[in-house]
């Protein structure tokens, strides 16, 4: 089942205008999967995401979506995949109507108040549109992208906006529904939240996948060299080297004991990023 | 699987594959249900679209309601004959037109887009919307008119019979008018100049807020082209009596004329429709 693919994406192009939005992209995201997409603004990540999603239509290149070119898909492959919008809440109806009125468009929905316990929207099911928060809408955008029972579920950016424990409990949410063998695709700026998440990541610039790979190893970041810092009695000291460990030990003998100050640190996620989508413009 | 795809006979094997998608019209009446409830809960729709032609009849037939206009004819009913037809209007093309644009920029639509939801279904619950709330509208304005200004119901069977095809044709040639114009605004906030100015100067040339005959000869012309004109007109044959044709243009009711108007709209209205949905806000993709 795993090995399945459920998107596959092969010389995908689109164009505004004159300006190439993406230009030749290729991936192959497997069922049970969570999958992110990064890059900066006007990378092309939304709009490779609608494409996929059935919204936008494709210059050139080849898109399969649970077995479907979306561009031609129907009703039936709509009922599988799941699309979290952010979008103004409907400002007259409640959650708990909102809810079991998409849960009424599927053939087989979740029960609709457990979706709403699921999200975090538990004690409002009576709070119309136009009286939740900014955070509250953002769940009740979660709980009509999941309430469907989907087998690929997309989230364009979906903690924009959230505070750290909202992010959290979101976070945990996805991971519950990944157990469950949903596919995820998420577009994201937030690093941190592609590295609890994602188990592979493409980073896109200028319309292009300039990295492809596991959080912890893209861009080559544990081969990468290392920086050893650490009080010198003329102050802080800092080396790049492909060796901490040896220069640790050295530094232990030299100080006879602890060494002041010390911190190892390989790339952080970001800098490996910034690095890549600097090389990509 | 085992137990969903044994007892039924004759039940194609791609229907345990595939579960059937819940049908148009179940999904769309419970979105009309749903659509009403969210229309009378909504203050601004209440007042601006379903109150006001009730307000305004009462205000306007008090200045001038009880002035004969020809004998045997109160301004008052003249008033509300046409209140009638801006009435229709207010719950059709202007409630249609708002809320759709509104909906166009929140997203709703394209949301719904990504659904498996038929669009019928989403058309069939416009569709419960327009009729219930139009038909409220008009019973509200026969009971203001029957309260205040002498207004008497239908008693041939004739008349009733021209109030139901000019309501449905009014009805329908106004909600598709409406949901045409409402992919017109480039946001809801441009609403105002787009659909609610235009049906309000309409109102004024059509005899809904001015009896028809007040309205000078070149406006009139203006207004002969759009339905409201024709709708008011058809209403006053219906609640008026034979003698009160004298103040048409035309000194005849023409209702053989409001039917032709209101039927080609009808068929220019779903043209337009046809072309210029949008399920994604302007600016979009």
């Amino acid at each position: 089942m795993s090995n399945e693919t459920a998107i596959q994406v092969r010389g995908l192009c689109k164009s505004y205008g004159e300006t190439l939005a993406v230009d030749g992209i290729d991936l192959d995201i497997s069922q049970g999967e969570v999958f992110a997409l990064l890059g900066p603004n006007g990378a092309g990540k939304t709009t490779t995401v609608e494409i996929l999603e059935g919204y936008r239509h494709r210059d050139g290149g080849t898109v399969a979506v649970l077995g479907q070119d979306p561009a031609n898909a129907g009703r039936n492959w709509r009922a599988r995949i799941g699309i979290v919008l952010q979008l103004t809440a409907e400002p007259e109806l409640t959650v708990a109507e909102m809810v079991t009125m998409y849960a009424g468009f599927y053939p087989k929905p979740r029960d609709p108040s457990e979706v709403i316990e699921l999200v975090g929207l538990g004690g409002l099911t009576a709070r119309r549109g136009n009286q939740l928060s900014g955070g509250q809408r953002r769940r009740l955008d979660v709980a009509l992208g999941i309430v469907g029972r989907p087998e690929l579920l997309f989230l364009d950016e979906p903690t924009t906006g959230f505070d750290p424990e909202a992010r959290r409990q979101f976070w945990e949410l996805i991971e519950q529904l990944a157990s469950e063998g949903t596919t995820i695709l998420l577009t994201t700026h937030y690093l941190p939240e592609a590295e609890a998440l994602a188990g592979r990541v493409a980073v896109l610039a200028s319309g292009k996948v300039v990295a492809l790979g596991a959080p912890a190893t893209l861009g080559g970041r544990v081969t990468q060299d290392a920086q050893v810092s650490w009080e010198a009695p003329d102050g802080r000291r800092t080396l790049q080297t492909a060796t901490p460990t040896k220069v640790v030990a050295e530094l232990a003998a030299q100080f006879a004991g602890e060494v002041p100050g010390l911190a190892v640190s390989r790339p952080s996620l970001e800098d490996v990023y910034l690095e890549l989508i600097g090389a990509g413009r | 699987m085992t137990a969903t795809s044994v007892s039924r006979p004759g039940t194609p094997p791609a229907d345990a594959v595939l579960p059937r998608l819940p049908g148009a019209w179940r999904t769309g009446l419970v979105r009309g249900r749903l659509e009403v409830r969210a229309f009378f809960r909504e203050r601004q729709s209440v007042v601006f679209v379903f109150a006001l032609p009730a307000i305004l009849l009462v205000l306007l037939g008090s200045i001038f309601g009880h002035d004969a206009a020809v004998r045997g004819v109160t301004v008052g009913q003249i008033f509300t004959a046409g209140m009638i037809a801006g009435g229709i209007g207010a719950t059709s093309f202007q409630n249609l037109g708002l809320t759709i644009a509104a909906e166009r920029e929140r997203g709703t639509l394209k949301r719904l887009r990504g659904t498996p939801l038929a669009p019928a279904a989403y058309f069939i619950g416009k569709i419960i919307l327009v009729f219930a709330c139009t038909i409220a509208e008009v019973v509200v304005l026969i009971a203001v008119g029957m309260a205040f200004y002498h207004l008497h119901l239908p008693t041939s069977a004739a008349k009733w019979w021209t109030l139901a095809w000019v309501f449905v044709l009014g009805t329908v040639a106004c909600s598709l008018i409406g949901i045409g114009i409402s992919s017109l605004p480039s946001s809801a906030t441009n609403s105002f100049p787009v659909i609610t100015l235009p049906f309000l100067v309409l109102q004024f040339i059509s005899g809904v807020y001015v009896p028809f005959n007040n309205v000078p000869p070149w406006l009139q012309h203006i207004a002969a082209v759009f339905p409201l004109k024709w709708m008011s007109q058809g209403l006053r044959s219906v609640f008026l009596p034979a003698q009160a044709a004298t103040l048409e243009s035309g000194h005849a009711w023409q209702n053989g004329q409001t039917a032709l108007v209101l039927a080609a709209w009808i068929v220019g209205g779903l043209v337009l429709c046809l072309t210029t949905f949008r399920w994604r806000p302007r600016g979009d993709g």
